[in-house]
């Protein structure tokens, strides 16, 4: 008998179900995991979901600006960059090649995040307007390390794509995507750490800032 | 880790008396507390949220076999390999299995409760592989060469002088007690590590039987480091923590980060499924995942199973005035608090952890406070039953016990005993009616007066007030 065996007729034992390998049990398991039944929320008083959006990120020490248009975003990143006094170089998400940045004059690179990157720019998947949290899917033209290993963080994100819930954000990956991500990131906030006397100081291993753009 | 839980008495009366901890324990005292109450606020069906987030992991443990088919199937066919370790000792040999097998030489781990119960790091360490804890607290503690006393806030016992000390020694830098440049200084001696190593290891707070994935929720960001940037991942969990559905994270995670750190949502909450696809630029080229029972399964089917609903949030020990008081290497393996106090007797035996569920005065707090409503106080009950019934409590508790039980079972010679010893602790007690000392209960006398009984037995006014 295998370690997995072993463990399985253990369990089996423990709670007295019959035989050695589930049987109408398992089906219940896969009917209950198609249910996919949602629990309960706390009631969710707001009805703009960008406004609400920003009220928690802002909480999570996030920062936000708003543009009109996708077109706008690119000097949005400028903006923010020069009154930070931070450097005008970026890796960016592939999935971005395609904005207008000439004008900018931004050092852009449209690629995986390398740990002497100080500026990362990324889009959304979407963001849950309950929590202020961004989610991001890792892919070929979405490498997840660029909203990691630079200190800033900037990320572009349309306000229709603000949804919600968490649960929203799960139907909506699987009606667009065919299965999940290798990674599904959901971030909220810079990295942030308490380990010493519960003191609260942003930024740990990841970003020291995240800065959202909302495009509409 | 090392099991000192048999020696907790004498564990805690060190620990009462050591300045540095009480002083660091104090200044821990209500923090997270508040901050729990705070944001609780947010939420104005708590208690739905925690019945059914109860309910779910009932569910799970109620077919747990069937869950962890269908999670190994879905993860399987995400190309991560699943690997089943009955014991502790197994998790180390699997562990090091995979990183022999791929020359590994450099490992960097976050955060891992169920590592800590094999001591994975001194075995990789001896299998002559270097292993970097790179969660700030779990770093500062490699340093020291501690383990972690508290299973959210590892180096809560640890103040910021012992920080910049250890930091000092070990980095061969100036010290520093400025608590971000120490946060930055870690930084700096981290990152390298992340971008050289070859494995990254992980816990695992949830596995998703509905996608096979592997859930790990956490703030500073080295949880997606170690499990974006080396070429292999591993994450080690125990086999309780499958949930069903995406739904059922959803569900969850409205309490966890706000029972652990009083945070509505932590800063990273990262799925993962599989290793990287061919297109992929970042991401490991092998994902692995350790699922371990190591005593788990022996809870199925008894009063205690409902320990396993545990999402480890912390806040019963952050809300436990004996932890307050005495922290987490008093309990002598890694999981203190009242949720160590059930779960160590069950894992490690009962024999070796007599006294741990005996810790506690059963006020409560716990219960309250536990975002899956495990009945802590209850569990405790049951252990304190088990260690009676298998005769592991000392001679003169037993023969107590058996007195009471007795007398209790003879109404007449218990009331007649009730009305001698009343009178006799009210002559003791003196004009001030105190008693300063009674037999064989001097461990809560010295601290405190007893009030002396007066007057009349409730038996004897209650036999006069029929007649």
């Amino acid at each position: 008998m295998s370690a997995r065996d072993n463990i399985l007729a253990r369990v089996r034992r423990g709670l007295n179900l019959p035989g050695d390998v589930p049987g109408a049990e398992r089906s219940e398991v896969l009917r209950a995991i198609n249910d996919n039944a949602r629990g309960p929320r706390p009631t969710y008083g707001w009805t703009d979901h960008a406004e609400r959006f920003s009220l928690r990120s802002k909480m999570l020490s996030t920062t936000v600006d708003r543009v009109a248009t996708l077109n706008d975003a690119p000097a949005a990143v400028v903006r923010y960059l020069n009154e930070l006094k931070l450097p005008l170089n970026a890796v960016a998400w592939p999935a971005l090649s395609a904005m207008p940045w000439s004008a900018t004059g931004l050092g852009l690179e449209f690629r995986g995040a390398k740990d002497s990157d100080l500026v990362g720019i990324t889009g959304a998947f979407c963001a849950i307007a309950e929590t202020g949290s961004l989610m991001l899917l890792s892919g070929p033209d979405t490498p997840a390390a660029v909203s990691l290993l630079p200190e800033t963080h900037i990320a572009i994100l349309d306000v229709s794509r603000i949804v919600p819930g968490m649960e929203e954000a799960w139907t909506l990956l699987k009606s667009q995507q065919s299965a999940v991500p290798r990674a599904v990131n959901f971030i909220s906030g810079p990295s942030r750490t308490a380990d010493i006397e519960q003191t609260i100081i942003i930024g740990a291993h990841g970003p020291y800032r995240v800065h959202v753009i909302l495009v509409g | 880790m090392l099991l000192t839980s048999f020696s907790f008495k004498s564990n805690v009366k060190k620990k009462l008396v050591d300045p540095v901890l009480q002083k660091n324990m104090k200044r821990f005292g209500g923090r997270f507390v508040i901050a729990r109450a705070e944001v609780m606020k947010e939420v104005d069906n708590l208690e739905d949220i925690r019945v059914a987030a109860a309910a779910i992991r009932d569910g799970i443990l109620a077919n747990l076999d069937s869950y962890l088919i269908t999670f190994e199937e879905r993860a399987q066919a995400r190309g991560t390999t699943v690997h089943w370790a009955e014991t502790a000792q197994d998790v180390n040999r699997i562990l090091i299995e995979i990183a022999k097998a791929n020359g590994v030489r450099k490992i960097v781990k976050s955060k891992s409760m169920v590592s800590e119960e094999s001591g994975l790091n001194d075995a990789v360490a001896a299998a002559d592989m270097q292993v970097i804890e790179t969660d700030l607290g779990e770093y500062i503690l490699q340093l020291a060469d501690e383990p972690p006393s508290h299973i959210i806030a590892p180096a809560i016992h640890k103040n910021v002088e012992e920080v910049a000390e250890l930091f000092s020694k070990h980095h061969h830098t100036p010290r520093q007690t400025n608590i971000p440049a120490l946060c930055r200084e870690a930084r700096e001696q981290l990152r390298p590590h992340f971008i050289s190593a070859d494995m990254g290891i992980s816990g695992g707070n949830f596995l998703i039987a509905e996608t096979g994935s592997v859930v790990i929720v956490t703030n500073e960001g080295n949880g997606r480091m170690v499990t974006t940037l080396p070429k292999i991942h591993v994450a080690i969990t125990g086999i309780e923590k499958v949930l069903p559905t995406l739904n059922d994270l959803s569900t969850i995670l409205r309490l966890l980060p706000r029972s652990a750190t009083g945070q509505s949502i932590t800063n990273y909450v990262s799925m993962l499924t599989g290793p990287k696809g061919a297109d992929d630029v970042d991401g490991p080229e092998q994902s692995h995942i350790i699922l371990v029972d190591s005593g788990r399964s022996r809870l199925l089917g008894t009063e205690l199973q409902r320990a396993l609903r545990c999402i480890r949030c912390g806040a019963c020990m952050n809300h436990c005035p004996v932890y307050q008081n005495i922290g987490g290497h008093a309990y002598g393996w890694v999981y203190p608090g009242p949720i160590g106090a059930v779960l160590t007797p069950s894992y490690v035996g009962l024999k070796n952890a007599l006294d741990l569920p005996q810790a506690s005065t059963l006020c409560g707090a716990c219960e309250v406070v536990c975002p899956v409503k495990i009945p802590l106080p209850e569990l405790m009950r049951v252990l304190r039953e088990q260690s009676f019934e298998q005769r592991l409590r000392p001679w003169s508790e037993r023969f107590s016990i058996g007195v009471w039980r007795t007398m209790a079972n003879h109404p007449r010679v218990y009331a007649r005993f009730a009305q001698v010893a009343a009178r006799l602790l009210h002559l003791m007690g003196g004009k001030k009616g105190l008693l300063h000392w009674l037999p064989g209960l001097d461990g809560w006398t010295d601290g405190r007066d007893m009030p002396a009984p007066t007057g009349k037995t409730f038996r004897e006014l209650y036999a006069k007030r029929k007649s």
